[in-house]
């Protein structure tokens, strides 16, 4: 294909096919790398099945301290934005769980009392299947923020074509996504709640400047809320995809629906050709590239 | 307060769709959207007499003065958020901003303060004696987690001890899922029949455990694929979690949404399915949960 690409598949609702388009559409080009950055239910390697080749552990800084230097002078207690601290006599307590990793704690100490370890938040998994290179997150159960693991999966190298699979709403981790994406492509559902989370994920992408386009998948008979947005907010329709048992079948047994059946490589290989001739047409006209 | 929490993991399972099936259902007087980046499920549940909104503010971000900014680079280098953009003069990137100040304890000349601003509204609804407690949060706000306490919070202000209350949850595992769980208890789980259904489940009854939450499991759409319905049977049955039901696919279901009404209140092949999950949900909370 050799084109030049960072696609987002987002969605805003959860569940409205973003794992399965990406997966599919990830199979179906040559060289593509598929990244899933929904690190709190990750799921592309169940579709996917790669080889794993590659894996490591993200981790944070957290602060610790050395209660003999500690004069309990509240310094870091009254700087603490997230409140992490805590003085209880005259034992500083640390809450990891509601720490930021912001480091402010150990530069502002001024005994020196607190130094920073690091602790594992999740791991990165780099894998190959066929042409394609296959990159995941996935967040320890417990942790709360997931940000710094889709940093470093951003940081991985990938190939020119790269599907990014994001985690659902329209919050802190989307926008991670987003940052890196050349478009987004959103995924929608025909119901008030696809269409309402649908608005929010094109303001979000709006907001950052992105191109986008949106496909609809599980159509059927009946008005389409989701298909009605897009025609009065100018978003363009790349696609849709009607719902069919078939492939909800396929796509619940874990299978590539592009390598089971003729009909969606085609769907999928034509949906793709749009999508990337639609990132290539907005980088072309974005005058900063 | 005792409060039910629907839950999923995996998103688009059906969590809004079986939790105003269940307001309706129990007459509840008291419901909350803890989704707070993607809310439904005021779009099902009507209009409401009393509209109270007012501004939440998430914790103040930086801001740089530039008639003040000497482009040291100072706040670049301590930012671990990627919130400063280098320039002339440097600027705050708001999204990515955590509110951390510690760019404002290393910058030279006092050239960056902190600003509350306005990250989202906390609305409560109220008709006859139901109270609903939901928020919005603006675009490219982070701490959601904050939002969903907030949201909890104002309801168990105005509810009395004894009601149940119906909370809506998010889908994954993080923050937001992490701020409903606390104090609930019953956290149900709505499963989808596919393998990433129950990959997704085993992560939030995990998730759930850890905060001691008390967790049951049903499965919606069972028959879009029975075999892997079956599978989280046997899944709950060999972890001692009690599987309350499960509800058929329903293509009314679609139609039911789209007309603002719930399932309980349409002629449909789920609704009695519902109704089932519902009494044993309560029979449940009733013998494990004492209440």
């Amino acid at each position: 294909m050799g084109t030049k690409a960072t696609i987002a598949v987002l969605s805003g609702k959860g569940g409205t096919g973003k794992t399965l388009v990406s997966v599919n559409l990830a199979a179906v080009a040559a060289n593509a790398t598929y990244i899933d950055c929904d690190t709190e239910e990750p799921n592309g390697h169940i579709f996917i099945k790669p080889t794993i080749v590659g894996e490591y552990v993200v981790t944070e800084p957290k602060p610790v301290v050395n209660q003999d230097l500690c004069d309990g002078c509240r310094t870091c207690v009254d700087a603490c934005a997230f409140n992490a601290l805590a003085l209880i006599g005259k034992n500083l307590l640390i809450f990891d769980e509601i720490c930021h990793s912001c480091g402010l704690c150990t530069y502002i100490c001024p005994k020196g009392a607190l130094r920073e370890e690091q602790r594992p938040l999740g791991i990165v998994k780099r894998g190959r299947k066929n042409g394609m290179t296959f990159l995941s997150g996935e967040m320890n159960v417990g942790e709360s923020s997931a940000v710094p693991i889709i940093k470093a999966l951003m940081r991985e190298q990938s190939t020119d074509l790269v599907i990014i699979d994001s985690p659902p709403g329209s919050g802190c981790l989307v926008t991670e996504t987003v940052g890196n994406a050349d478009f987004c492509l959103l995924v929608a559902e025909p119901t008030i709640f696809g269409a309402h989370n649908l608005a929010m994920a094109h303001d979000l992408v709006t907001l950052m400047g992105k191109p986008s386009a949106v496909l609809l998948n599980k159509t059927q008979e009946g008005e389409n809320p989701s298909e009605i947005y897009a025609k009065e907010h100018g978003l363009k329709i790349i696609g849709s995809l009607p719902y069919d048992e078939h492939l909800a079948l396929l796509s619940s047994d874990g299978h590539l629906a592009v390598e089971e059946d003729e009909h969606y490589h085609t769907y999928f290989k034509e949906l793709l050709e749009a999508i990337t001739k639609e990132a290539r047409h907005a980088s072309d006209s974005d005058p900063q590239r | 307060m005792h409060q039910i929490l629907i839950l999923s993991g995996k998103g688009g399972t059906g969590k809004t769709t079986v939790a105003s099936a269940f307001i309706k259902l129990s007459e509840a007087k008291a419901y909350a959207d803890c989704d707070t980046d993607a809310p439904n499920l005021h779009l099902v549940m009507g209009s409401y007499e009393q509209d109270q909104k007012r501004d939440y503010r998430g914790l103040p971000k930086a801001v740089i003065d530039p008639d003040l900014c000497i482009n040291c680079n100072k706040c670049y280098e301590v930012c671990r958020f990627d919130a400063i953009k280098p320039g002339n003069p440097y600027r705050i990137i708001p999204i990515a901003c955590e509110g951390c100040n510690y760019c404002t304890h290393v910058c030279p000349v006092e050239a960056i303060h902190s600003e509350e601003a306005k990250v989202g509204d906390l609305k409560l609804l109220k008709r006859n004696n139901e109270v609903f407690s939901t928020a919005t949060l603006l675009m490219g706000s982070g701490n959601t987690g904050k939002l969903v306490s907030e949201v909890k919070n104002q309801l168990k202000e105005v509810s009395s001890e004894h009601e149940v209350a119906i909370l809506d949850g998010s889908p994954g595992i993080g923050c937001p899922v992490i701020a409903s769980l606390s104090g609930v208890d019953l956290a149900l789980m709505v499963a989808e029949p596919s393998l990433s259904g129950l990959s997704d489940l085993k992560r939030v009854i995990a998730s759930a455990r850890q905060l001691q939450v008390p967790v049951a499991v049903i499965v919606n759409k069972y028959d879009t694929n029975e075999r892997k319905s079956a599978e989280i049977e046997v899944y709950c049955y060999k972890e001692g979690i009690p599987f309350l039901g499960k509800i058929p696919y329903d293509k009314m279901a679609t139609a039911a949404i789209n007309r603002g009404k719930t399932l309980v209140e349409i002629e449909s092949l789920g609704a009695g399915a519902i109704r089932t999950i519902y009494e044993n949900t309560l029979q449940l909370m009733k013998e494990r949960i004492h209440i």
